[in-house]
């Protein structure tokens, strides 16, 4: 499976895979951690409109990103949130940390 | 009329396997007809399951983990099982937010996850003898 990056003035928009489980989870850390340091990425953007399933996993990913973005003075967005991902931010309390934007923008 | 039904698998501990295992479980219950969100939930439930045995029950070596599905009536019971490293305290396991691996930045929300998604989940281990996992729930509640 194919992780999906866009790099644009130190903004770092990732495409979360159609299931992010454990399983992603790992190559998504370690593919996002490598994009971050190579290009002093300041704002990073999980964009979810392609995603249908996600776990905790997924949780450890976003708020692993959101601590060293946070050392760094970066920022951290999450978009496109379909009703099942909102309820995993719900229960986990990932949106209290997190800055979720609403609006459309397509990236398949 | 009673209606009973019950599959099960058993499986590598891979992490690929974490996609099979909730699939296999939500074709198995489509015959209730459960909403999405039920679906859903059940997936997830699963996945924290599998993925905690894959993770910690077994960590860098690959063993068997047990899935099974009971249908009774409107109920469902799914039993996640293996043979791996077991947990000395299962209470703190439970814990939000608590985990023995911080380094993988697991969230430690996995059994709250499980919690929150199922009806009832009861947790038996024990250090070197491994983990069952069993959760419960009722499909097509009215009130929901």
């Amino acid at each position: 499976m194919e992780c999906n990056y866009e790099l644009k003035d130190g903004t770092l928009r990732i495409c979360v895979p159609r299931e992010l489980d454990h399983h992603l989870a790992t190559q998504l850390r370690q593919e996002t951690d490598l994009l971050i340091e190579a290009y002093r990425v300041r704002k990073l953007i999980f964009d979810f409109s392609g995603t249908e399933f996600m776990d905790s996993s997924g949780i450890g990913v976003l708020i692993g990103r959101c601590k060293s973005m946070s050392y760094s003075g970066g920022e951290v967005i999450a978009e496109n949130l379909n009703e099942r991902v909102q309820k995993i931010f719900v229960v986990s309390g990932l949106h209290k940390i997190i800055k979720i934007h609403t609006k459309e923008e397509d990236c398949q | 009329m009673e209606k009973r039904n019950e599959m099960r698998v058993e499986f590598d501990s891979r992490s690929v396997n974490e996609g099979f295992a909730r699939v296999a479980v939500a074709a198995f219950i489509a015959e209730l007809n459960p909403t999405m969100d039920e679906l859903a939930d059940v997936k997830t439930a699963v996945s924290e399951a599998v993925t905690n045995a894959i993770i910690h029950g077994y960590e860098e070596e690959i063993g068997k983990v047990r899935l099974s599905c009971t249908i009774e009536e409107d109920r469902i019971e799914i039993v996640v099982e293996d043979t791996g490293r077991g947990i000395a305290d299962v209470e703190q396991a439970k814990i939000p937010f608590f985990t023995t691996k911080p380094e993988l930045e697991r969230s430690g929300m996995g059994f709250a996850f499980m919690e929150a998604f199922m009806d009832e989940v009861e947790v038996e281990s024990a250090p070197g003898k491994g983990t069952t996992v069993k959760m419960r729930k009722q499909i097509g509640r009215k009130d929901d």
